[in-house]
């Protein structure tokens, strides 16, 4: 048996073993983007620091850590309630290195908003000492799909200068795995269970990242943590647009998915190797452009996966495999296979 | 007297009359106020004061950042978003918006952010309607927010300016709500007098100043607003285990809050010679009353004419007007009314299957009397009907009877003015 050594943290006499962010007023610092992982690792902190009561297996505490490896400098964090929000904020304690709000459940994009209103109004009026504070959301599919979408959908409209990352578990993991609007089609959940006549969630997934390019705002994308540069290339973007900015983040959850707590990266470069999950951007200049693996697969058609790849590792489309239900997957498969081809038109990187 | 008569600061000489209705005149104080962020959302009767200080930002009058969110929802969670990020947050709404906002109220309240919110109170739905009464303010009783009622035009203006200033003491740091009555104070036009913006600024002391607050991780105290340079967690999750504690100090705030009232109250009267009782009370004829009327908002003009006229023929009649509605003044109204030997209170708000709020309010403060005064409730005006003199007369022609009669029984403790069948 290997016996694992916990690493010992070294900490110096008299500071707390973990930093948080602090900038001087007035101090003029701008982060370069960091790829080399050494690089990484020893100059960089990310702005979620050890401690956090997330599952082990939990792909949301990843995007938030390689999001805010692309923090420019000073940064206010925004969380709607959920799994992310009361996991790392339990009183007396919090996760949080930078400065950090949790609002409510369906408000996130709001609270975001006031925050840039007054950044704005503290520098009209020579008060704030900083040269811009930027503001990054971070909310889950339930307080983004279902609940949070007017107030997102009005952030968008009004031009608020935020970067909005949804984590997207596919369904509202805190509670308990019920279903959300970005629950996809035949997924079991506690609300869609697999009975005798209902073979779990019987609509298909919001196009929540097109919804927001129909707003058309600066900047849209997809990201996953499996494909980690291209997350934080994304997420600088976001932050540097002047304007609203939005990034879908697919985000696996051990618990909902039913899937091993080993293989959370696996599954989501299943979900673009399969092409459930795309890898795109779009700004209004461009239009839709596919990025890393979506664009190798999109050169190289050969390199993508049947959907059956992303389901068989996941308790939650157990049901998909039996024999009897070979037509549900056809139908699964027809649909990804629809919206990809519709994404490749629509891209114009694609090869033609 | 033998206290001099005091000059105020600014008499009123100094000071600009200025022809305008409830509504604008909450817009001109808030905007006087150096406030940096106003989110709202329009609904009857509030949006004048969104389409007036609209005006003012396309104006360039002032600095602030107009923010026209989709909801009321949203209004009150900008507001939370902005004073955390160390902003003057002004927002108003009314009825349904107010209901709107509820979730949000507990919020602002519980993460000790002084906002300022003008509610022009009207009738909540079914049957939808756009007139005044406090059903909406009942509605938001238990929110935690500091809740002063004016009677007039001019008050609305001094109450909403004394909002910040009581919000934003050190010692309270809670939001507070200035509520005037929908249409018969938002759209009525009065001539007020008006502080010069210097004055104002100077009332206030500036822009808002940020708390300090102690935190385990820093040695110093650190400013608690959403600091890149001191990192705080607003809002966390306090479980079985801390949130019976955290909600004390807020409590305790707002019972200190009953002092800032009062205090500011005065500060106001030295500045422009206008006060409104102490503050919490305003109290009319009510010393050696036999009969007290207990009311809050426009009512209230209304019932101290009519009072005026039977203590001309006699009658010892008074009018308790609450203007604090919450922080509730128990001890001011309990030493008020010791001798009165009866009290009617006016509930403009049913509360169905009790009595209305306000009544319970009183009888709880009067319990612990040695003697009680004889209690009764009137409900009256919902939907926007008219409080007249007569209703009035006839309600003091009743209570006059009652008293000789020495109880009232207990089916009739809950009356109803000036509804037909």
């Amino acid at each position: 048996m290997v016996v694992k050594t916990i690493p010992e943290i070294p900490v110096k006499k008299g500071e707390p073993p973990y930093k948080l962010w602090m900038f001087e007023p007035g101090e003029k610092k701008e982060f370069p983007l960091v790829f080399n992982l050494r690089q990484l690792a020893e100059q960089r902190r990310p702005a979620l620091i050890p401690g956090h009561r997330l599952c082990a297996g939990c792909a949301a505490p990843i995007v938030v850590k390689l999001a805010s490896f692309a923090f420019r400098g000073p940064t206010v964090v925004v969380n709607a309630t959920g799994c992310l929000e009361v996991s790392t904020t339990i009183y007396p304690y919090t996760s949080w290195a930078v400065p950090w709000i949790h609002n409510a459940f369906e408000n996130a994009a709001a609270t975001g908003s006031g925050i840039e209103a007054a950044i704005k109004a503290l520098k009209k009026t020579g008060r704030l000492k900083y040269e811009h504070v930027d503001v990054v959301v971070f909310a889950g599919d339930g307080g983004t799909y279902d609940i949070g979408i007017q107030a997102l959908s009005g952030m968008a409209e009004r031009g608020h200068d935020v970067l909005y990352i949804l984590y997207d578990n596919e369904a509202y993991m805190n509670t308990g795995i019920q279903r959300s609007g970005g629950t996809p089609k035949f997924a079991w959940t506690t609300t869609s269970p697999v009975g005798s006549v209902l073979p779990g969630k019987g609509e298909h997934k919001k196009p929540i990242a097109d919804i927001m390019v129909a707003h058309r705002i600066p900047y849209v994308a997809t990201a996953t943590p499996a494909h980690w540069m291209d997350l934080i290339k994304k997420v600088r973007k976001g932050i540097e647009v002047n304007g609203p900015a939005f990034i879908h983040a697919l985000s696996s959850c051990n618990r909902g998915w039913r899937h091993e707590e080993g293989i959370s990266i696996e599954i989501l470069r299943r979900a673009v190797d399969t092409c459930y999950f795309p890898l795109w951007e779009w700004t209004p200049e461009t239009g839709y452009l596919l990025t890393d693996r979506s664009l190798v697969i999109a050169r190289n058609p050969s390199l993508k996966q049947p959907i059956d790849k992303f389901l068989e590792v996941q308790g939650r489309f157990r049901h998909l495999l039996r024999p009897e239900n070979k037509e549900l997957l056809k139908q699964l498969q027809d649909y990804v296979d629809a919206v990809w081809e519709d994404l490749l038109k629509r891209a114009s990187n694609a090869p033609r | 007297m033998s206290r001099l008569q005091l000059i105020p600061k600014y008499p009123r000489e100094k000071q600009v009359m200025m022809n305008l209705n409830g509504d604008e005149a909450i817009a001109y104080a808030a905007k006087q106020s150096y406030v940096d962020v106003v989110a709202a959302y329009p609904i009857t009767p509030q949006t004048i004061i969104v389409e007036k200080y609209s005006e003012f930002v396309a104006n360039g009058e002032v600095h602030t950042e107009f923010v026209p969110v989709e909801s009321e929802h949203s209004a009150m969670s900008a507001c939370v978003g902005a004073a955390a990020a160390g902003a003057r947050a002004f927002t108003a709404t009314s009825s349904q918006g107010l209901a709107l906002m509820v979730e949000i109220l507990y919020i602002a309240s519980g993460l000790r952010l002084p906002i300022v919110l003008a509610v022009v109170n009207r009738a909540l739905s079914a049957p939808i309607n756009i007139h005044n009464d406090h059903s909406d303010a009942y509605l938001m009783r238990d929110s935690g927010w500091i809740m002063l009622f004016a009677e007039n035009v001019q008050e609305a203006y001094d109450t909403t300016i004394q909002a910040f200033k009581i919000a934003e003491h050190p010692e309270v740091q809670l939001p507070a709500s200035v509520h005037i009555d929908g249409f018969f104070l938002s759209h009525t036009l009065e001539n007020i007098y008006t502080l010069p913006d210097e004055a104002v600024y100077e009332f206030l002391g500036g822009p808002r100043k940020i708390p300090k607050v102690r935190v385990d991780y820093f040695d110093e105290e650190v400013d608690y607003v959403l600091n890149p340079a001191r990192p705080l967690s607003f809002g966390s999750l306090a479980l079985y285990d801390y949130y019976f504690e955290m909600k004390i100090p807020q409590l305790i705030a707002i019972n200190k809050a009953l002092d800032v009232i009062k205090q500011v109250n005065e500060e106001w009267y030295e500045l422009t010679g206008r006060r409104y009782g102490n503050g919490l009370v305003d109290p009319y004829m009510v010393e050696d009353a036999d009969i007290v009327l207990v009311a809050m908002g426009s009512g209230a003009g209304t019932i101290r004419s009519v009072v005026k006229k039977y203590r001309e023929r006699g009658l010892k009649i008074g009018l308790l007007r609450v203007r604090s509605y919450r922080p509730f003044p128990h001890s001011d109204i309990r030493n008020l009314l010791r001798n009165t030997k009866l009290v009617a209170v006016m509930d403009r708000a049913i509360g169905p299957g009790q009595y209305g709020a306000l009544y319970l309010d009183i009888a709880s403060t009067l319990y612990h009397e040695r003697s009680k005064p004889i209690l009764v409730d009137y409900v009256y005006g919902l939907g926007g009907r008219d409080l007249s003199p007569d209703m009035v007369s006839a309600m003091i022609n009743q209570l006059v009877k009652d008293l000789e009669r020495g109880y009232i029984p207990e089916e009739e403790r809950l009356r109803f003015l000036g509804v037909r069948g």
